[in-house]
This record gives C-alpha cells, structure tokens and sequence, in this order.
C-alpha cells in the first residue's frame, strides 16, 4: 500500500518535471533565436557598426538661466564664445601648424605649445583646448586659413555675459570651473569636468535653479571623428530664469554716486524685505572671471586695499556709531530707564566715575528729550539712558532688532556682526565689564560692530511698525517657458520688541533729524515728502596692524566711517536705505546725501541740481 | 562513518565534467574581457581571483557530498533561522557597497548572506513541500507557511537594497511552488493578486532609477546616453560576431571598453563578439544540458525531499541564465545578474558551486528513499 502510494507520488512527480522540461526547452529556443536574430541577420549591419566603432556619446550642455531685475531687465545672459582647439591626430607637423597659428592670431607660440603638454599623452583624438574665448578677429582670420592650419577647429561654447560689467557684481557673482573634490562629492551628479558652477552671489545661491540639465546625443562618427549621423538625441534642460528684487536704475546710481569711493548702499523694501539696492564698493567685472581670471588681474583684486572680492554690504564689519542710537532708545524706553519726559541736561560732556565722556558737540545741546537728542543726535543723553538700561538689556534689544546674528540673505559668508555682553567679554577677555564701557556702546562705539545690510533690516522694521524681513534678494524663478518653477514669499524672521508708542517716539526723532531745524540731515530735506534717517561717524580707533600705507594712505585710513540709514517717505514708507562711506568722515556730509539722491531717485522727484552740504556733524 | 560503495558506482561524473567545462570555458571568457586592452604584466588580477575562487568552489562542492541529503530536511530550521539571523546582521553591521548594504565581514573574509539565503529558501521550501505534496494540489491554508519563510528574506534583502536578488528569491520560490502544484482556485487569485501588487510596488516600492531601468527597457529610446546606450553596445557586439566570430582577444567593442560591465553581468556579449554564433549556441546547449540533468536529477531521485530540492536548485541556476541572457541580448530590463559560471564574482560562484555540491549529492543517492 505504502509502496503503492509511492509510485504513484513518483509517477505525478516525474510528470511534473516533463512539463518543467518542456518550459525550459521553449526558452532556450527563443534565446537562440534571439541569438540569430542579433548575430546573422542583424550581423552584417552591427558588425559596421563596431568595425568603424563608430557610435559615440556627445554631451550638450544645457543654457544656464537668465538673470533679470524686479522690471524684467535682462542682467545676465549667454553669448557664444569661440574656443580654439586643436585634434593632434589630424594635425600633421604639430610644432609648425602651432608656429604658423601662433603667428596669425598673436598669441605666444610657447603658450600654445604648453596646452598641448599639459593635456598628455593619450589625447590622440580628443580635441585639446589651445585658448579658449577667442576674438572676433582671431575666429575671422582662423576661418579664412582654415586649410593652412590642419587640426585646428572651433568650437562654440555657451558663455555667460554679464550685460552691465561691474553693476552688481556682488550681487550678482560669478562663474568658476567645477573642481575634481567637488566632482567627487557626489552633491553634482550632473556635472562634468570642465563644467562652471555659481561661486559667487547668486550665481552660487541659486546654482540648483539656474544650472539646467545637460542632455546628449548618441552619434555615428567615421574615422576622423566627424559626425556622419545622429542616431538619437536627449535634448538639454535649460536652467530657470531667476527675477531678482533687485532696482537696476537705482543701483546704478548708487553705484555711480559710490563710485571711487569704498563703502557699501543696501536698500529695502520695508514693506517684505525685497532688496532694491546692493553695492558694495570698488567693485569687480564678473566679465574676468569667464574661463578663469588672469593670474595679473587676480593679483590686482587682491591688492587693493578697498578689498574689491568682499561684499561690505553683508561681510563688512563697522561700528554703527550714532545710527545705534535708535536702538538705545528703543531698549530704554521699553526698559523703563527713560520715558517721553525724562530729560537730561547737555554741557557737551559728561561726568562718569571721575571721567569726562565728552559730546561730539563739545558746547552742547542743552536740556534733551530722547526725541531731541535722537534728532540733534546728542551723545550725552544716550550715554545716561544707556548707562540706566545696562549692558546685557542693551544686548537683548539689539539682537531682538536682527543684529548680531546674520539677516539670513540668500548669499554666502554673511557676516553676523558682534553684539557684546558682559558674558561675552568675560569669555572673550577673561576681563569683567566695565560699565563705562556701556556708554561707549550706548552710542554705537566700542566693541559693536554690525552689516549695512543689518542696519537696512533695522531701519526698514523701524519703518514698518516693527517687522524684520528676512531680506529677500529673488521673488521669482521661472523656467525657459515663461512659467513659475518657485515663488520666492517675502519671510518675517523677527519682530522690534518694543510698543508702538516706543516705536513712535523714535520714528518721530528720526523724522526731526532730517525735518527738524537742528537735524543732523537736514541738508537732505525736500519740499516734496518728509523723510526719516540717522546719522552717524564711526571713529577709527586704530588702523589694523601689518598693512602696509603709504603717508597718503596713512592719513586717509585714520579719518572715521561716515553712516546714514533713512526711510522714506515718512507716513508710508516705501524704501529703506543703509549707507556707509569708508572713511568718509561725517555720516551728515558724506553718506547722508547719497541716500538723500536715492530716495529722490526712486520715488520720481529727482532734480537735476543738487542742495549744498551742511555743516558736518555727528 | 560506514563508506557506502554504492555512493561511489552512482556518482554522476557527467554533471561534474559539465559543471568544470563550462567553468573552464567560462575562465576562457573572462580572460578576453580582462586582458584584451590590459597594459600590466602577468595575469590580471581579477583573472587570478576567480581562479582562486573556482578552486575554492569546487572544494565547497566536494565537501557538499561527503552528507546524506536527507540532512538537510531535518536540518532546515536551523540552517534557515542562521542565514535569517546573518541578513539581520547586516542590517546593523553590514558593510556598504555601491549604495547598498549587503556584506558581513568575519575576519576578513566577507560573505554576502543574501547568496546563502537562496540556497537555505530552496531547502525549507523543499522541506515543507515534501510532507504536504498531493496531486490535487496546495491550498490556501498550506500555502501560508511557505509564504512567511519566503516573505522574510525577500523583505530584508530588498531593504538592502538589492531588489536583483529579491527577485531571484522570488522567482524560485514560485518555481518551486508551481512546480508541486497548487489548486487552480489558489493559481487564479493568486496570479490575480500579483497583478494588483504590480502597481504598488510600482508607485510606492522601487526607486527612482530602478523605474527608469524598466522604462528604458520597454522604450530604449527613452535613456540613450545612460542604460539605453550599455544595452545599444552590448547588442552591437553580439551582433557583430556574426557567424564565427572576431576570433580569440580580438574583439573591439570589448577592448575598446565600449562595454559596460563586461567581466560581470556583460560577459556573454564578449564571448558572443569573439565566438560568434558558434560559440553562443555551443554555451547555450552546455546550459540546456546542465538544467535538463538537475531536471533528470528530480525525475530520477526516489525521495520526495530531494526531488523538489533538486527542482529548486536547477531553477535557481535557470532563472540567472535566463534573466542574464535575456538582459545582455536587450529582452529584459538591465538588472544586476551574472552568468553562472562564467561571470566573474566569488558570491556568484561560491553559490553555484554549493548548489551543484547538492546536486550531485542528491544524484548519487538518488536510489535512497524517505
């Protein structure tokens, strides 16, 4: 029975196996089909295929994005740049076509040769780069001798172009080479050698956007690597447009009116933080760095002592002065230390612990108000509501208000600023403070030191009621179509703590800075609208150690930072400004006017004569 | 331990031969996918290590013989629950290699327990199979078992991520499964049921490039720089070693490098370049002949046990020759799967070798009963 049951499971089994047989023959039939499919009627034509081993990829690479400003203005574009390469398979006599080459175009023959050398051995039939960005010129008389110069061919080459050389240029950024770390990392899986990527401004910031996507072609090439035909195609992705918030015209007059000056403008939109104005002085042309600067030129950027490769609008670092004091009084008045009638009587200086911190007004301003003393910009006043608010109270506000911390800016290296507390400096010094230390700070000199871009922020919260945007240098990304990839929204990253009533009083003291009849601005007064601001002269204390001056220099880098943040117009504020003038000695006379232009600038009322300076004041 | 003559009388040294000469043909191969356009002196390395490799293997499938099979079913749990407790392993300690994790290393020498997985699924899949076979069929109810054993593994390998070998799992478990028959009502909603999973696993289970690998494969066009562009230059190479071949070391689109991969999952491509039509079908009828023997081994063997885990076996070397040839020749998606034998990579032939130990081992005792 057993037994019987057996064979019969043997039986069912074995029938199994037939049926599992008989699968596996059909798909070894079909596979060998396969094979004479591929090997004997497709054989003559693949056997073509790989004798002239011939299919080839060959990347496109995709157009970069667009850079416009808040009109629709195109800032930066693409044009085609013509690279000289050279095939040394097809070259003949390599050392007497380069002779000859070098002769036509005027480059040094040893330059020429030196490509050569560097792309080694094995580049047999890759074309070697002899220069790229030729001129017209070059390209002209190139073509004309083509049959003299065998080997030798152009390639075209999307470049970028930067339409206004040096507007911007910060801002803006430029292009470098991706270098091999960068390749290797793995965060640019689609990038090759050779490729450029953002270092700078935006162009690094928005690289993600703007860079697109590299497409191919699949091609059939004979034996001199000439293209007989495409087989298949992957178009390249262009990258997306980027709309900045940026106001070219009033940039370029910012820049004009910073020109051989060093010194930096910010201006904002206080109504969402959109960056209207951006420079930062002397500039650069971003145009240099296409196909990498010139070692001269490098040298040249890195030399100046204006520091032309920083962005001073987010990376320089400057005693706010007397623009502090909008922050002084914010943090007394919230703290109770002072109120709207507490006064204190100005003889031009004042007695603390046995010293005398003198007012810049050394006859003084008399009887004082925090509005007065904000508006004649009185530092006695400041140094009593400072000294009765305290240092750490005074640190509090000040980072409440976006300083000492970074804005948070789409753009690289921000600058934090120094916003100092007694548990800084004992951590910093291993020294306890000293509380005439906190007059100093009261009226923005000491150990603070913040952006212009932070003082815009400020400013422009100052003129909203009291919101800190976070400064917003794009609003739209759009792809090659014309549609929205990303809207950009304005973001608040903090509010001024302080009441309305607060705020109101020291709105009041900015206006009579500018309205009022002993303003420290009131040089800058139109008929037209009323305009708020603060001046302010930064001293500098000493000149940093290890630069070298000449006696010109010497006495250039001893005279004070000249500082003036406003808004305007008054009532219903639609532009925010920071200004600070290297050097420039007073915030009224030197800086205060720039901004006085701007605003007039960009609210339409700008006439062709200017007013006469004022007397300089702090 | 008493030496049983009979063991000896029915080894199957056909198997054996057939295994060593594809091997050999196999290394014949590899040493043209990695010398040809090769500058160093000596033997490239690659080439040293799978000799290495192969020598180690058949020492594996020699010692695979030297126990009764039937072991093996008594055995099952516990060599099931090790491999189990060895892919949990390297969850938390695995090394990473090429974006997944998928090695355990024992003091220098690393294994890769997804490959032991298969041959441990085969015998418990083999062993539950055995006690419940009926001509009627499985039910759902028997089935359940079977499905959790196969369920686990599948699930850790494919975490790894190795959806290749998950696949494989899965495959030879349905073989095996399809081979002791199930009740049509259970085939139909079974076969239903997958065609639901499909669009799930689709939307929710596989990742970016693993979709743009099918998507190439149902539309070349659609990847013809990347995937697209390894499958164009495989299909060229195979089609232009026509009849005969480009001879010996001669190929161009393998020593030019034109081809992706070409000592591992591509090496049929060069031997088809350097062989010809000739040479492909000759190694197509030594496959045909190696599963047509571990299928007589199946039919032949009087132990239920050991006739579904020679059927097991010989599925599992099917499904990598079919998936392998498929891919290569542009019928199937680009997976990651090596020829057996001939490909180059010790998991791959370590594995194999195991598996052919066991076939062996079943043939010689074909003549024992439960």
């Amino acid at each position: 029975m057993v037994e019987l049951q057996r064979n019969k499971e043997r039986d069912w089994m074995k029938q199994r196996v037939m049926v599992a047989s008989l699968c596996v023959l059909i798909v070894f039939i079909m596979l060998f089909l396969r094979l004479v499919y591929l090997q004997l009627i497709k054989g003559e034509e693949y056997r073509r295929l790989s004798e002239t081993n011939c299919v080839r990829l060959k990347s496109i690479k995709p157009s970069r994005g667009l850079i416009f400003d808040r009109y629709g203005e195109l800032l930066v574009d693409n044009r085609p740049a013509f690279d000289l390469v050279i095939v040394l398979e097809d070259a003949g006599s390599v050392p007497d076509t380069i002779s000859f080459l070098s002769s036509l175009i005027d480059e040094p023959y040893v330059d020429l040769m030196e490509q050569i050398q560097k792309a080694g051995v094995g580049a047999v039939y890759k074309p070697i780069i002899l220069k790229k960005d030729i001129s017209r010129d070059q390209l002209a008389i190139v073509e004309a001798h083509k049959f003299d110069l065998p080997g030798i061919y152009v390639e075209i080459e999307p470049t970028r172009h930067y339409i206004h050389p040096k507007t911007a240029a910060h801002l803006l950024g430029y292009l470098g080479e991706v270098n091999k770390k960068e390749l290797e990392s793995g965060h640019f899986p689609l990038l090759r050698a050779g490729d450029q990527i953002g270092r700078y401004g935006v162009e690094k910031s928005f690289e993600s956007y703007l860079q697109g996507r590299r497409g191919g072609r699949q091609v059939e090439v004979d034996v001199n690597g000439r293209v007989v035909q495409v087989l298949k195609t992957v178009e390249p992705e262009p990258g997306n447009d980027l709309h900045l918030t940026l106001d070219l015209p009033l940039q370029q007059l910012a820049e004009d009116l910073l020109d051989g000056r060093d010194g930096s403008v910010v201006a904002l939109d206080p109504s969402n933080g959109d960056v209207l104005v951006m420079v930062s002085s002397p500039a650069f042309d971003q145009n240099d760095f296409i196909g990498g600067i010139s070692n001269n030129k490098w040298r040249a950027l890195m030399e100046n002592p204006g520091r032309p490769m920083s962005n001073k609008a987010i990376q320089g670092e400057y005693p706010p002065a007397s623009t502090y004091k909008m922050l002084t009084a914010i943090a007394a008045l919230e703290e109770k230390a002072i109120d709207i009638d507490t006064t204190f009587f100005c003889p031009g200086f004042y007695t603390f612990r046995g010293r005398k911190y003198h007012c810049w007004s050394k006859y003084g301003h008399g009887r004082m108000n925090v509005v007065k003393a904000l508006a004649q910009s009185c530092d006695v006043f400041f140094y009593q509501a400072g000294e009765k608010t305290g240092v750490d109270a005074l640190a509090q506000y000040a980072r409440g208000c976006g300083l000492g911390r970074p804005t948070g800016i789409d753009l690289d290296h921000e600058r934090q600023g120094l916003i100092p507390t007694s548990a800084w400096k004992r951590e910093r010094f291993n020294e306890a403070w000293y509380p005439g230390e906190t007059l100093s700070i009261s009226i923005g000199q000491g150990f603070n030191l913040v952006t212009p871009l932070q003082m815009a922020v400020f400013t422009a919260a100052v003129a909203n009621g009291g919101t800190l945007f976070r400064p917003r240098v794009a609003s739209t990304i759009k792809d090659v179509h014309g549609q929205v990839v990303a809207e950009l929204e304005p973001e608040i990253i903090g509010g001024i703590p302080a009441g309305k009533h607060t705020l109101d009083l020291v709105k009041k003291g900015m206006v009579d800075v500018i309205q009022g009849d002993r303003g420290t601005a009131r040089s800058i007064r139109i008929k037209q609208i009323q305009m708020a601001g603060k001046t302010g002269t930064a001293q500098v204390f000493s000149r940093k150690t290890g630069e070298k001056f000449n006696s010109e220099n010497q006495v250039r880098t001893l005279q004070d930072h000249a500082w003036f943040v406003c808004y305007a117009p008054a009532q219903n504020p639609v532009i925010a400004l920071s200004v600070i003038i290297e050097h420039g000695e007073h915030g009224s006379s030197a800086a205060a006017p720039v901004a006085g232009t701007l605003v007039k600038k960009y609210l339409g009322l700008l006439e062709p004569e200017q007013p006469a300076d004022a007397p300089p004041e702090g | 331990m008493m030496f049983d003559r009979r063991l000896l009388e029915h080894f199957d040294w056909g198997l054996l031969l057939l295994v060593l000469f594809i091997s050999g043909c196999g290394l014949i191969v590899l040493y043209s996918a990695v010398m040809a356009g090769w500058q160093g002196n000596g033997l490239h390395s690659l080439f040293e290590r799978q000799l290495i490799w192969i020598g180690a293997g058949t020492v594996v499938m020699t010692g695979v013989l030297f126990f009764d099979f039937r072991h093996l079913n008594k055995l099952n749990l516990v060599i099931y629950g090790v491999c189990a407790g060895l892919l949990i392993g390297v969850l938390f300690f695995g090394q990473s290699g090429g974006g997944s994790q998928r090695w355990l290393s024992f003091g220098g020498i690393s294994v890769q327990p997804s490959e032991l997985m298969k041959i441990a699924l085969i015998i418990s899949l083999a062993s539950i199979y055995a006690a419940r076979v009926s001509p009627e069929g499985l039910s759902f109810r028997q089935l359940i078992k079977p499905a959790v054993i196969c369920m686990i593994p599948v699930g850790l390998i494919v975490n790894q991520p190795d959806l290749g070998t998950g696949l494989m799992l899965l495959l030879i478990a349905g073989s095996i499964t399809l081979f002791v028959k199930v009740e049509k009502k259970v085939f139909l909603i079974l076969a239903g049921l997958s065609g639901c999973i499909v669009p799930v696993v689709w939307f929710f289970g596989l990742k970016a490039y693993q979709k743009a690998r099918i998507l190439t494969f149902l539309d070349p066009d659609r990847d013809p720089l990347g995937t697209g562009y390894h499958i164009i230059q495989s299909k060229i190479a195979i089609g232009s070693g026509m009849i005969t071949g480009k001879g010996f070391l001669q190929g161009t689109q393998n020593a030019l490098a034109f081809l992706p991969e070409q000592h591992t999952d591509f090496i049929l491509s060069v031997l088809a370049e350097e062989w010809g039509l000739v040479g492909s079908a000759v190694l197509l009828v030594l496959y045909f002949l190696l599963i047509s023997w571990g299928l007589n081994i199946a039919y032949n063997c009087r132990n239920l046990f050991g006739s579904i885990l020679a059927f097991g076996i010989t599925s599992m070397i099917f499904w990598q020759i079919f998936i392998n040839i498929g891919m290569v020749m542009g019928l199937m998606p680009v997976v990651g799967m090596p020829l057996p034998l001939v490909s180059y990579g010790g998991s791959s032939v370590i594995t194999n070798m195991v598996g052919f130990g066991i076939l062996l081992n079943i043939s010689m005792r074909r003549f024992y009963t439960s």
